[in-house]
């Protein structure tokens, strides 16, 4: 995450955090017109990278990017579109063209209903952040069955962790199916025992997301409280977090399709 | 202000009907993060007022016609509790209270990056639980902290304290004597980075010299309580990630 | 957008644990979430009490003031409960004047308070037809996380307990606590879904309940006040039960309220 510096600390709304023409703000940060340097605006992990400086934030809502895999609940039902609510700042429409089936003017209930939860990706998002998404690929669908808990979306990557460590080894331990949206968002579903034992794995990761050494620490823990034993080795080398460059971003999104064990 | 009293605000050593020098804050104490509803959140005490803050948002403005289709918007309510002040007050807000409702909502918008949330209104909810001179204040230092907490993207944080003028002197943060006896009051808000100035009201009496040392007060005031800020958030985040290689905190267990 | 949309798969959930007779944080039917009673946080009012179930925060003061009282009891004192649903204490609360479901909740304290005789409003009284003390309780709901009916009735009371009549600022002689009855009783609310019913309500489970019910009982176990809300139905058997449960827990919330 921080190859091009060993800075990486803590900053906070107004912190001076770069200088220079040739570094330009990202993420949680901004250039102030007047003396043309660079400051967080957000509170958040500060790091250089290709040029930028950003600021990763450590709590905030969900924004919303484009290929995003989500989990939403329908909060309306409309002629010709349902508006989804992705945990984000304003509710997604999904167009009856956007869903797998053929549905005719007007019978939009049949298909989704309020409250119905689907996983859907984020397909646009326009310049004043209007967001559509859509139910037309792969695994995409409506879900039934299991509990989707909520996790502050910050703390998402770290829940699926480097290449799906972190959420493969909860699912090795608990036999469960787990699927991660960026939103926040967690579907889990299997036996209730299992199902505990996940719900609980999660907020632990959730709660202790920026120490080092989770990984082992929540292996230690799944030993104990996981109902089943993972099948085979528990693959050290995945845990070893290989420090591939190719952005983390792209990494997760891999490791958030849904797997069983 | 400008209440009959016959105690002597300040005597003749410099010292305030409450003990304080003339340029001393009142302590104040801040912790954030700590409501569950709320995005973000805060508790402040700043002498003895008693404040509550949580924020929501980024999300959709409601209804519609507050909307502003370019940028967010800062909605605050300040509310002060009907057991807050020792006349029981009426619950619900006053003129009074959305007045102050309104220059802070302006005051904490003018640091937002609204234009990254078309159409969103940042929902800032300030809860006076006990009150003693300077609510506004402390609401609104206590709603940055909160605004913070909640990843609200800012141009900095922003913070506010008052100064004034009471038994004949300019003094830093009217106590509840001061403001009900005194001559005068000034509350500032300030971005600290930039020194600009997002509040200030000013009522009683002062001279142009009397008012420049009041707002450098103030001003002082501000800073001193910035850095109380940047401490409080700095508590709950800095364990958000550990120092040196790491090695250390994975044993901690 | 509403926050609290609720999705069919927690209703799901839910009702397959009940099933089973579960809850989703893995507490018995009938046990309560941690419970927190601090008095007297408040400087500027006669009595004051923070109380926490599990994450629901309420507020309680006491204002107390001099007043007329009403011409059908001229010698005695007045109680009057409001309570708030503040914007700060959940995404779909909206700032304004009292709702019914905040006059619901602040009539039931109230009638659970004041039906109960727990404060002696005789001893209120100043000069009869002319001046009584009038009690105000106020509720400030900070945070809410479900089961604020007996949040706000456990705050109300803790703080009725560290009141003080301020009798020297008007005069009236000494200071003086507030004159009560030593046993209070103790609201338990409980919710029925799946065909279970579960005490201390989590949000999510009042978001999916069909009934609700309210039950003070005394230090006796007598039942001294009921509310039933929501458009779900219970069986008399099931009342029975429920004040079954309350006689047991409200015996351990009054030594805790006690306590503090």
């Amino acid at each position: 995450m921080n190859e091009e510096t060993s800075e990486r600390r803590i900053v906070l709304p107004g912190e001076l955090i770069g200088e220079g023409a040739s570094l330009r703000p990202g993420q949680g940060a901004y250039r102030d017109r007047a003396d043309g340097r660079i400051y967080a605006s957000r509170v958040g992990v500060m790091g250089k990278h290709s040029g930028y400086v950003n600021v990763v934030p450590l709590s905030g809502v969900y924004d919303p990017q484009k290929d995003d895999l989500v989990i939403g609940i329908i909060s309306e039902v409309g002629q010709s579109n349902w508006l989804v609510n992705i945990n984000g700042i304003y509710p997604a429409p999904l167009h009856v063209n956007e869903v797998p089936w053929r549905v005719e003017f007007g019978e939009t209930s049949k298909y989704l209903n309020h409250g119905d939860a689907v996983l859907v990706k984020v397909f646009s998002v326009d310049e004043t952040k209007n967001v559509q998404v859509s139910m037309k690929d792969r695994n995409l669908r409506k879900l039934s069955g299991g509990q989707i808990i909520t996790v502050d979306p910050t703390k998402v990557p770290r829940v699926i962790g480097k290449s799906g460590s972190m959420i493969n080894l909860v699912k090795s331990y608990t036999d469960v199916w787990i699927f991660v949206g960026q939103n926040g968002r967690i579907w889990i579903s299997g036996g209730d025992a299992s199902m505990q034992v996940a719900i609980a794995a999660i907020a632990k990761i959730e709660s202790e997301a920026h120490t080092t050494g989770l990984t082992d620490r929540m292996k230690q823990w799944l030993e104990e409280h996981g109902t089943v034993k993972p099948a085979g080795d528990a693959k050290p080398d995945e845990f070893a977090a290989p420090r591939g460059n190719s952005g983390n971003a792209e990494e997760n999104k891999d490791a958030s399709e849904e797997t069983s064990e | 202000m400008g209440g009959k009293c016959d105690i002597e605000l300040i005597d003749k050593k410099g010292k305030r009907v409450d003990g304080r020098t003339p340029e001393q804050l009142r302590d104040v104490k801040i912790e954030v993060g700590v409501l569950h509803g709320a995005d973000g959140s805060c508790y402040l005490e700043w002498g003895g007022n008693k404040v509550m803050a949580g924020v929501y948002g980024p999300r959709e403005a409601v209804p519609r016609r507050v909307q502003n289709a370019r940028r967010a918007i800062v909605q605050c309510k300040y509310n002060m509790a009907a057991f807050s002040v020792d006349e029981r007050k009426r619950p619900g807000p006053d003129r009074r209270s959305r007045e102050i409702s309104k220059v802070i909502s302006e005051a904490l918008e003018a640091v937002v990056l609204t234009e990254m949330f078309p159409r969103a209104s940042i929902d800032v909810n300030i809860e006076i639980l006990q009150a003693e001179a300077g609510t506004r204040c402390a609401g609104l230092t206590a709603a940055a902290v909160a605004m913070a907490d909640a990843g609200i993207p800012m141009r900095d944080i922003p913070v506010a304290c008052a100064a004034g003028k009471a038994g004949g002197h300019v003094v830093m943060d009217l106590g509840k004597l001061e403001d009900n006896f005194g001559e005068a009051d000034l509350p500032i808000a300030i971005a600290p980075r930039t020194g600009e100035i997002l509040l200030m009201q000013m009522d009683g009496h002062l001279t142009p010299e009397e008012f420049e040392r009041a707002f450098q007060l103030a001003f002082d005031g501000c800073i001193k309580v910035g850095e109380l800020q940047k401490k409080a958030l700095m508590e709950k985040y800095a364990k958000a990630v550990p120092e040196g290689n790491g090695n250390e905190a994975a044993k901690e267990e | 957008m509403s926050a609290t949309t609720v999705s069919v798969i927690l209703k799901d959930y839910l009702y397959k644990l009940a099933k089973e007779g579960k809850r989703q944080d893995g507490r018995t039917l009938d046990s309560y979430r941690e419970i927190e009673i601090t008095p007297g946080v408040i400087d500027s009012a006669e009595g004051s009490a923070k109380v926490k179930i599990g994450n629901t925060l309420v507020y309680a003061g006491i204002k107390m003031q001099i007043g007329t009282p009403y011409p059908d009891t001229p010698a005695s004192g007045v109680i009057s409960t409001s309570a708030e649903l503040l914007p700060i204490a959940h995404p779909d609360f909206e700032a304004g004047p009292p709702d019914e479901s905040a006059i619901e909740l602040a009539r039931v304290v109230d009638r659970g308070i004041r039906e109960s005789g727990i404060v002696q409003l005789d001893k209120l009284c100043i000069t009869p037809n002319e001046k009584v003390w009038m009690c105000y309780i106020d509720l400030h709901i900070i945070d809410h996380d479900g089961n604020l009916f007996d949040a706000c009735s456990l705050a109300a009371l803790a703080a009725i307990y560290n009141t003080t009549v301020p009798n020297a600022r008007f005069e009236l002689g000494e200071d003086c606590p507030l004159p009560l009855l030593p046993e209070p009783p103790i609201s338990c609310t409980f919710v029925k879904y799946g065909g279970i019913i579960v005490a201390d309500p989590a949000i999510e489970e009042e978001q999916v309940a069909e009934a609700r019910i309210t039950v003070a009982t005394d230090e006796k176990g007598d039942i001294r006040a009921m509310q039933k809300g929501l458009n779900g139905t219970f069986t008399f058997s099931e009342i029975k039960e429920v004040i079954k449960m309350t006689q047991d827990k409200g015996a351990q919330i009054r030594k805790m309220l006690k306590k503090a």
